[in-house]
């Protein structure tokens, strides 16, 4: 009975994102050129909110000088607590709340925002203490935030946001402008 | 003889004309002597006229009546019990062979017992006794004939042939009654309608000491019951219950004055189609003053149109439990039905694969599965296997052999490949709390074939043969955290063990603290299971396939081959 059923380990296997997760993006959110995010949503509804590889941040070498979870005087996404199997007294997010705002080092700032309607779980507190997860794993270890939309909006997460295919093509467009406006 | 006294027949006389009948008479006189139940009660309503037409001549029985049939504590009654059973010896043989042998040590019964000798000389001086009309039967205004024809032996005959067609297995049986609500209203009625005289002759009586109609109907019918089933027992506890329900068409009409009198005793209830349920009537009655009462209601209570009809019998057996341990061997078998949206995800499962058989056998209603804890989807379980228990509802068969549990273990196996099951056997309710017991404390055994990204050599792993005890800090895996809390439990990897199969693949073998999420432990988890194998290897790992080597509780027994 033992082993009768291995698989042919030659072929790449399916990542961990690949096997439980859908990608949606957003592009140019709040109308900032290229500042992409991307939400890996789970099949059992839960979002993962991460930067998409093409956010400017993950561009030209840059490196991070600052992360802030406090994106006010009064709220800070640290003093996010939630409770019990249904996460009681999480923080509600709506599709333009700010998660964070990361400074660069060449002191540019960018805002992240939840993009989807959502209880917020978890923050990331890894990234304060070693900000190169973020860019060296944006889609896994240096996740933002685990965002659980509503039981019966789950189904509608995608409906603001974009497929990985049209991503693309925003993306290859996005290139092909820039080629065709030379400055 | 009737246990009654002259102060008793003004009562008698008063209930017999209200329209009660013979056996609602004695459970007012509060008499207790279970065979006067179980007489005819053509029998019963003719000692009773005799008793209050022969208010003279009745005198004399008074010396061998009982003097206080009420259960009184006192010396005196007992003495003059005793020495009256001494006088009938000989009858007694036969009724104590009809007496369920398993009744509550209650004061009533023994009363009873007692008593049988006065009942049996009141038998045979009755027959000496001129025969008086025969009485039209109506219904009872009390019982609405669940004393009547539902104690008859007719009555008794369908209750015991709905018994067989059910085919149950069983050695003994216990009755349950249920009653419409509005015969508590019809004996408050009643109550107070006789409450003045009863107060008058015995000043201990309350309403308290009226033998409840359950109770009444269960004396005058669960000997025939018993006798139709073959001589079986009836018994006060019994793994198998025959359960009668009597309802009547005008509960609703009868009780209608409680809801406007006592509206707070009547909210409606979810699973319930009348708000006037035995409780709440009980409730409303204990509550409504006489004097209201008696504005609202008749007393005594009035004719009724129609007696109690009788619904179906319902039989049920007490659950039997199954335990066993399970292997299971297919990656796309799901250990319990796994239903999305109305949708079936996988064809089977685990649970499925072992309860069908099992309820096959046992001719279960319905079953519960149970596990010492559980595997993915994707997951084999290997070796001993993963302890279990099924919870088997109402089963109709419930006796097996060790040979016949050993022949549903083969049905079991040879009807699927994907699952396998051994040392099955029936198991009592406590030993239940074996399995779950120590779900944390125990420790389970893992392969897992780990993926690297980075290619390897033998060596490049052997330094993780050497890790021992190693806590980890597992944030509850984002698979899981839309049912279970949010939270950072600390597990330990005992030892782990490696076997290198390519420059990208090697066997892990962990031995861990259950409840320790071993995928997330190879992946990562976004980094949230720390340590992890990632940081371990220094690369990104990832998890191909998962088998549990074993779950080391030691329950059920290992039963020999």
């Amino acid at each position: 009975m033992d082993c009768t059923e291995e698989k042919d380990i030659e072929t790449p296997a399916p990542s961990v994102i690949e096997r439980y997760f859908t990608r949606w993006y957003k592009a140019d959110v709040k109308g900032q050129a290229c500042e992409d995010h991307c939400i890996l949503q789970h099949s059992n509804r839960l979002c993962v909110l991460t930067l998409a590889e093409t956010h400017p941040i993950l561009q030209d070498g840059r490196t991070i000088k600052n992360i802030n979870y406090k994106i006010s005087n009064g709220c800070s996404r640290l003093n996010n607590k939630v409770a019990g199997k249904s996460k009681r007294g999480g923080q509600f997010l709506t599709e333009f709340a700010p998660v964070c705002r990361i400074t660069c080092t060449d002191e540019t700032e960018y805002t992240i925002y939840s993009c989807i309607r959502g209880r917020l779980l978890e923050v990331n507190e890894d990234i304060l203490v070693n900000s190169s997860l973020l860019l060296k794993k944006p889609s896994t270890d240096g996740y933002i935030a685990l965002i659980l939309p509503k039981f019966e909006e789950s189904k509608l997460v995608k409906e603001n946001l974009l497929s990985r295919e049209d991503f693309e093509v925003v993306v290859s467009k996005r290139a092909a402008d820039v080629q065709s406006q030379p400055s | 003889m009737l246990p009654l006294k002259e102060k008793d027949k003004p009562v008698v006389q008063k209930l017999l004309s209200a329209g009660c009948c013979a056996r609602c008479v004695l459970r007012f006189c509060c008499v207790l002597v279970q065979s006067l139940y179980r007489q005819p009660i053509q029998d019963t309503l003719k000692q009773l006229q005799d008793f209050v037409s022969n208010l003279d001549s009745s005198k004399p029985n008074e010396s061998t009546a009982v003097p206080e049939p009420h259960p009184a504590e006192g010396d005196e009654s007992h003495d003059a019990t005793e020495a009256k059973q001494g006088e009938d010896d000989s009858e007694q043989g036969t009724r104590t062979a009809m007496e369920p042998p398993d009744d509550p040590p209650k004061k009533r019964m023994k009363l009873d017992e007692d008593l049988k000798g006065s009942d049996a000389s009141a038998g045979s001086k009755d027959a000496e006794a001129p025969p008086a009309p025969a009485p039209a039967l109506g219904i009872c205004v009390v019982c609405l004939g669940v004393l009547q024809e539902y104690c008859s032996r007719d009555h008794a005959r369908k209750v015991a042939e709905a018994v067989k067609t059910e085919d149950y297995h069983f050695d003994t049986i216990v009755l349950s009654v249920s009653l419409p609500a509005q015969l508590c209203v019809r004996e408050h009625s009643c109550w107070l309608h006789v409450k003045k005289e009863m107060r008058e002759k015995i000043m201990t009586r309350v309403k308290d000491d009226i033998v409840p109609v359950k109770e009444a109907f269960k004396w005058s019918v669960q000997g025939l019951i018993a006798m139709e089933l073959g001589g079986v027992a009836v018994v006060t506890r019994s793994s198998f219950e025959v359960g009668m329900e009597f309802k009547h068409t005008a509960t609703d009409s009868d009780c209608h004055f409680l809801a406007t009198t006592c509206a707070d005793c009547f909210r409606p209830t979810k699973n319930k189609d009348s708000v006037f349920t035995r409780v709440a009537v009980v409730k409303a009655l204990e509550k409504i003053p006489d004097s209201k009462f008696l504005i609202h209601y008749p007393s005594p209570p009035g004719r009724p149109t129609s007696s109690c009809t009788s619904q179906a019998i319902q039989c049920l057996h007490t659950s039997i439990y199954v335990a066993g341990r399970y292997n299971k061997y297919s990656r796309s078998l799901s250990q319990t039905p796994w239903i999305i949206d109305g949708r079936r995800m996988m064809e089977s499962s685990v649970e499925e694969l072992i309860a069908e058989p099992l309820a096959n056998s046992f001719r279960a209603k319905g079953f519960n599965f149970s596990s010492s804890g559980r595997e993915d989807v994707d997951v084999r379980t290997l070796g001993k296997g993963r302890p279990f228990a099924m919870e088997m509802l109402n089963p109709h068969r419930c006796r097996f052999t060790k040979m016949e549990m050993k022949q549903i273990q083969e049905t079991i196996n040879t009807s699927s490949d994907k699952i396998a099951v051994r040392d099955l056997q029936i198991v009592t309710r406590e030993c239940m709390g074996h399995m779950k017991e120590g779900e944390e404390e125990k420790t389970k055994s893992y392969t897992a074939l780990v993926w690297t990204q980075k290619a390897i050599e033998k060596d490049d792993i052997v330094f993780l043969d050497d890790i021992k005890e190693l806590t980890l800090d597992q944030k509850t895996p984002l698979r899981v955290l839309h049912r279970r809390a949010l939270a950072v439990r600390q597990r330990v990897i005992h030892s782990m063990n490696t076997r290198f199969r390519d420059p990208h693949h090697f066997y892990l073998r962990l031995k861990t603290q259950a409840g320790t999420y071993i995928k997330e432990f190879v992946h990562g988890d976004f980094g949230r299971t720390k340590p992890n194998l990632c940081q371990l290897l220094k690369m990104d790992t990832d998890i191909l396939e998962l088998d549990v080597e074993s779950v080391d509780v030691d329950w059920p027994p290992a039963i020999s081959e």
